[in-house]
């Protein structure tokens, strides 16, 4: 057993938000036949948005590039996904939510709250959507504004996703540990555009979008270690992990636990491979704890 | 795999309302059942299954595909895939039942040819509004015996393919293999369910497809989880038991519609 921020995790492997999240069933199987430690929701606002039109993802030889526009039934459309993953899932679940400013992520926490998540994750951090996500996500004040405004309503922890679209990611961080955050999340993906050269036409329906996977790995690594350093609360490393040695090197620079994304292209099941093979790592090198190598890249000088 | 340019080489009219676009380059070792992703640039990309290794057999029914009918000879269009999980194929001396409604025929056509050239022996139950909707009848009749039924009774049994379907003993097929829409692919369930013969029986289900290649969410149906666009399209009859099929699906915002 693991405990972050209260919670308690079979592992340290989290599905990310946004994949796999739509439904409770698959929330569901991704922990059930995934062996994910908790599972986080597709982001969910105010108001139903059936999101940018087709293509919306593509897979790179490098990573993926996707612009899904935050498509959503609405807070009172999803109640009834959250309450299924609550009753069957037997791990956390952590909403995923977003809005366009303090009021609305209030609103949108608040009507969840009767389906009881575990923890809230504020997306202030999508890259391709129009008046949310990083929008909201590049203003320190904001981000500020927005966690304090979620924590005055819930009586979970608040998570805040934080986007890698900025010069420097640390006063964001410093903002959300001041307006409350119990943890936050890096990163949402990197902003990132790809064209048909047959015909000129960017391949994405929103034109551009964000890139996940592989690619964006060095620079995830690059932000958790840079937001240890600046935060007193845990730092949770997203971005581009599809291997229990990419858990640990993230683990490394200084995350607390992981979260895994784009990896379930490859197979579902992907986390209960990456939990078993950090257990492995820590047994082989003979730590008694994954504490002792959190943030351990720190303390090489 | 960023989409692949594919040049419109013929455009067959089937019925008014539904075109077979054949493309090149076509796709080698398909396995029959698996679908595309058909970017039309500027409007959107819609996932259809293959009709041949070649060619997308299409019905007109909204934006995208009214824009890929303005298409000409020559003109081009994008694709990603073939995605997905196909139809079991049958072995020699196998017996298998075909059932397709309406634009349903395009992936089964594919499939009934594989399974014929395998050595199965085809039986198709194709079903129709009209004389004039009846896709790839002379493909399917090629193979072996054909039933056909029209909701109007231009030709064949007048009704539903279950019509066709109460009547034989399904028993005495080792596959059966269904798509067409979903109140036919429901009914076609519950006939099958109470045969007891749903692990013989392959459906090939459509849901609301954003990424189409397993990531998003956006397919998954109730209460496993499965992703239509990854794990499907095409199920067995007992992943299905007790799902979603015939109650409701997803539209692109994830909120359920009632079928
Ligand atoms: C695996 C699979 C195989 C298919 N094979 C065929 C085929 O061989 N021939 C054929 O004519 N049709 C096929 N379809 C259906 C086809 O994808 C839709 O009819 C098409 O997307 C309609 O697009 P539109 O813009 O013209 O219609 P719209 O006006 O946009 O929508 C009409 C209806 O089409 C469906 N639709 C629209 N966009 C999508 C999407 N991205 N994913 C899934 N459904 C969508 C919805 O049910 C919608 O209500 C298949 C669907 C799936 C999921
Ligand atoms: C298809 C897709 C949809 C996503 N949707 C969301 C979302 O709704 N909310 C969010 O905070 N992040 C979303 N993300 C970002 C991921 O949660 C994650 O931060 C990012 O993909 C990097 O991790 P990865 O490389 O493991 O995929 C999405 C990513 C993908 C690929
Ligand atoms: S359409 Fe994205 S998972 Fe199936």
């Amino acid at each position: 057993m693991y405990t972050l921020t209260g919670l308690k995790l079979k592992n340290p492997t989290i599905l990310a938000a946004g994949v796999l999240g739509t439904t409770g069933a698959s929330l569901c199987r991704v922990a059930r036949e995934g062996g994910a430690g908790a599972v986080v929701t597709k982001s969910i606002g105010p108001a139903p948005k059936t999101g940018h039109s087709n293509p919306s993802m593509v897979r790179l030889d490098c990573g993926f590039l996707n612009a899904m526009g935050l498509p959503n039934p609405s807070y009172p459309g999803f109640l009834q996904e959250l309450e299924f993953a609550k009753n069957n899932s037997s791990v956390p679940v952590i909403a995923s939510i977003f809005g366009g400013n303090p009021a609305e992520f209030a609103e949108v926490a608040e009507g969840l709250l009767s389906a009881n998540p575990d923890a809230f994750e504020l997306n202030v951090s999508c890259p391709h959507a129009e008046g949310y996500g990083a929008a909201v996500g590049s203003n320190p004040c904001l981000v500020e504004a927005v966690t304090a405004a979620v924590k005055d309503v819930v009586n979970v922890p608040v998570w805040v996703k934080l986007t890698p679209n900025v010069a420097d990611i640390r006063s964001i961080g410093t903002a959300a540990e001041s307006g409350g955050a119990d943890a936050v999340v890096a990163i949402n993906t990197l902003k990132g555009m790809a064209i048909d050269i047959e015909s000129g036409y960017p391949v994405l329906g929103n034109r551009s979008g964000g890139l996940s996977g592989k690619a964006v790995k060095p620079v995830a690594v690059k932000c958790v270690y840079d937001l240890y350093t600046a935060l007193e609360i845990p730092v949770i490393g997203v971005g581009g992990i599809s291997s229990w040695e990419d858990a640990v090197e993230m683990i490394m620079a200084g995350a607390a636990a992981v979260q895994v994304g784009s990896a379930v292209y490859d197979r579902v099941d992907i986390f209960s491979e990456i939990g078993a093979g950090i257990e492995a790592f820590l047994e082989r090198k003979g730590y008694s704890d994954i504490k002792k190598i959190i943030g351990l890249a720190h303390e090489m000088v | 795999m960023l989409p692949l340019n594919a040049t419109i080489t013929q455009i067959t009219e089937e019925s008014p309302m539904v075109r077979t676009f054949f493309f090149d380059p076509g796709f080698e070792g398909l396995e029959p059942g698996q679908f595309v992703m058909v970017w039309i640039r500027g409007v959107d990309e819609i996932p259809m299954g293959l009709s041949r290794n070649n060619s997308i057999t299409v019905q007109k029914v909204g934006e995208a595909t009214s824009k890929l009918f303005e298409l000409k000879e020559g003109d081009s269009f994008g694709l990603r895939g073939p995605f997905g999980k196909g139809f079991t194929l049958p072995v020699k001396g196998e017996k298998i039942l075909v059932i397709a409604g309406g634009v349903g025929a395009a992936p089964l056509s594919p499939y009934a040819e594989a399974a014929f050239v395998a050595g199965a022996e085809v039986h198709t139950i194709l079903g129709a509004r009209s004389t004039g909707d009846l896709l790839f009848e002379g493909r399917f009749d090629a193979l072996g015996k054909v039933s056909v039924s029209t909701d109007d009774g231009s030709k064949g049994v007048k009704g539903f393919v279950t019509d066709i379907l109460k009547s034989l003993d399904v028993a005495a097929y080792d596959r059966i293999a269904v798509c067409g829409p979903e109140i036919m692919m429901s009914s076609v369930f519950r006939l099958l369910e109470e045969r007891h013969v749903l692990e013989k029986a392959e459906f090939s289900l459509h849901r609301y497809f954003k990424c189409g290649i397993g990531v998003c969410g956006a397919c998954c149906i109730d209460q496993s989880g499965l992703r239509v666009c990854k794990d499907g399209p095409v199920f067995t009859g007992v992943q299905l038991i007790g799902s979603e099929l015939g109650k409701y699906s997803r539209d692109a915002s994830g909120r359920r519609v009632k079928i």
